[in-house]
């Protein structure tokens, strides 16, 4: 920046020296409160290292080395946590992206602008809702004895399911809620990206005698496939981080469904809060950190060869 | 003939999305239906999507007894409100910093942020410094401080400031004027794009809080709306597995329990769904903005 031109009669350098302070006093704020509430808690991972006692302190308590992770793979919850994280990860990512895409490419095709936009609308209002909010709603469709879902199994003469005691529908119901929520708000992106796909191309397809289908299969798809695979990419780089209100709430945190329904964020949280096993809730809390941490770095690293643009950072 | 041809994919495309739509909007409905319902309707023949009579005992006893529910949405309000403010102010004094070129340090305060979106110290650490060392717990500005800075929104409004031509502000250079006047007087108002949409994410994001409350929060005043509705599905649930308590029983018995329920969510979510539609541009530009790069 050209600061030489002065006219307050201060000179050019106390000039920058006063520019320079009165930036660095804006960022000093904002800096602290990073440091604060993301920093410290970074030294606080030695935790998982040591038999924690809330009167000891983090300094006074003793060292047990890897104690707290041994006892974390000998138990058997937390296997099951992990494998339930990266299979319903896993499910989310292909699902997600093949529904959101889909109906994308569906509300493209609609002419009418006015319809197009009500549609959208009413597929994003659901993200606005709280899990709490969307338990409710969930709640109202599988509870036992009142809800819609067994009236109507039993309406058509087969027996009610007792949803709430059964862990084997939980990755299918968690799915559709997770697409319920969702579907709208991802589908955007793709949308913004389709709007952005060259007229030309699709009239020269069409001139070709191209027929919807083939529009869609050929020409949409192709120019929009780096930003799916560059999304896909950021969310694999995120697949040890399972969405806690989604496993907490709907679930309703009942113990009979933990075998589907425990995913590692909701184990560190219990471990910590409900059973109060500091060390056990820290190791795996570091474990996540740490895995998240490197998956990032690789699926970056990856989105960065694939596309130069695609990047995120 | 031809025209016609090119009618019948939009009307299948349009049913498809009124199909696809109800399947959204049914949840909703239900919840207000039920919330709508006779009591005793549903204990003999369930939820149903059109209540068979319309009774707003439930809406009366949410009403006759709204402390709780008032007091809730104080707290979130303010918090909620609070926190916006806070947070649009703090991410655009940094993102303002981060926007200038000749800037000694740039690259590091930017990498000081980034590399909190990589790494985090986990829930413990973070729990143990608030409770025990912030002494934040059952305090109100536990929903504010921790998560005032997201570098995501940070990045979001820098490229937005980058894009902001020097010529604006280069007569205010010259004038002699500060990096304060210049922030507050020209940046600010030229950047409400961009401000609004983080503002909106922000109160959102903090309206819809529960695991806070969850985490930090015992004294019951200071509870959040969501928390709140949560305690009250488990509550109400609670009560009635106790049936060895027979005074327990009779109390419940008065309450409409499952139209109670359903009501509180409808009280609790309504407000938002009425007043966020009307938003939408700004989520949709939030998301679209595009390379938000590091």
């Amino acid at each position: 920046m050209k600061t030489q031109i002065s006219t307050t009669g201060v000179s050019g350098k106390g000039r920058n020296r006063r520019r320079m302070f009165e930036l660095y006093s804006l960022a000093s704020i904002p800096l602290l409160l990073v440091f604060v509430f993301a920093y410290i808690p970074m030294f606080g991972i030695i935790i998982a290292f040591k038999n924690y006692k809330f009167n000891k302190g983090i300094f006074g308590s003793e060292w047990c080395g890897f104690d707290n992770f041994k006892f974390l793979f000998v138990s058997d919850d937390f296997p099951i946590a992990v494998r339930n994280t990266l299979m319903m990860n896993s499910i989310f990512i292909v699902v997600g992206i093949l529904a959101a895409l889909t109906v994308a490419v569906l509300l493209f095709n609609i002419k009418s602008r006015n319809a197009t936009k009500v549609y959208q609308t009413i597929l994003i209002t659901p993200n606005f809702l709280s899990w709490v909010i969307v338990a409710y709603m969930v709640y109202a469709l599988l509870q036992p004895s009142y809800g819609i879902l067994n009236g109507i199994l039993q309406s058509v003469g087969l027996a009610g399911v007792d949803w709430y005691s059964e862990p084997g529908y939980w990755p299918v119901i968690l799915t559709i809620t997770n697409i319920w929520k969702h579907v709208g708000m991802d589908s955007v992106v793709y949308y913004a990206a389709l709007m952005g796909v060259d007229e030309s191309l699709l009239e020269a397809a069409e001139i070709d005698g191209a027929s919807r289908f083939r529009k869609v299969y050929h020409v949409m798809i192709p120019t929009i496939v780096p930003l799916i695979i560059m999304l896909t990419i950021l969310k694999i780089g995120g697949i040890f981080n399972a969405d806690f209100g989604l496993f907490y709430q709907i679930p309703r945190n009942l113990p009979v469904l933990y075998e589907t329904t425990d995913v590692v964020s909701t184990f560190v949280f219990r471990a910590m809060r409900e059973i109060g096993d500091m060390g056990m809730s820290s190791a795996s809390g570091l474990l996540q950190s740490v895995v998240g941490f490197v998956l990032v770095i690789i699926t970056n690293y990856a989105s960065k060869k694939i596309n130069e643009e695609g990047s995120l950072f | 003939m031809k025209k016609k041809q090119k009618y019948i994919p939009q009307i299948i495309l349009n049913i498809l999305f009124i199909v696809l739509s109800s399947l959204i909007i049914l949840p909703f409905l239900l919840v207000v239906a039920v919330s709508l319902s006779n009591e005793r309707d549903i204990l003999e023949y369930g939820y149903k999507l059109i209540p068979m009579n319309i009774d707003f005992a439930a809406y009366k006893y949410v009403f006759d007894n709204p402390t709780t529910i008032l007091n809730a949405y104080k707290v979130t309000a303010i918090f909620s409100i609070v926190s916006m403010v806070l947070s649009v102010l703090f991410m655009a004094m940094i993102a303002f910093v981060l926007s200038k070129r000749d800037l000694k340090g740039k690259s590091q305060m930017s990498f000081f942020l980034y590399f909190t979106m990589l790494f985090n110290g986990g829930l413990v650490p973070t729990y143990i410094l608030i409770t025990q060392y912030l002494h934040l717990g059952d305090n109100i500005w536990v929903y504010i401080l921790p998560g005032l800075i997201s570098p995501w929104y940070v990045f979001m409004m820098r490229t937005f400031f980058t894009g902001i031509p020097y010529e604006i502000t280069e007569a205010a250079v010259i004038d002699g004027s500060s990096e304060y006047r210049i922030f507050l007087t020209i940046i600010l108002p030229l950047s409400k794009p961009v401000l609004a949409t983080v503002a909106l994410f922000t109160f959102l994001a903090k309206w819809n809080d529960w695991n806070t409350s969850m985490l930090y929060i015992n004294n019951s005043k200071l509870f959040s709306l969501q928390y709140m509705l949560q305690r009250i599905l488990k509550n109400i649930e609670l009560l009635q597995m106790d049936t060895s308590n027979l005074n327990l029983l009779k109390a419940l018995s008065e309450i409409p329990s499952e139209t109670v329920r359903m009501a509180m969510a409808v009280v609790v979510a309504g407000p938002v769904l009425v007043v966020f539609p009307f938003f939408q541009k700004y989520f949709v530009k939030g998301l679209t903005v595009g390379s938000v790069k590091g």
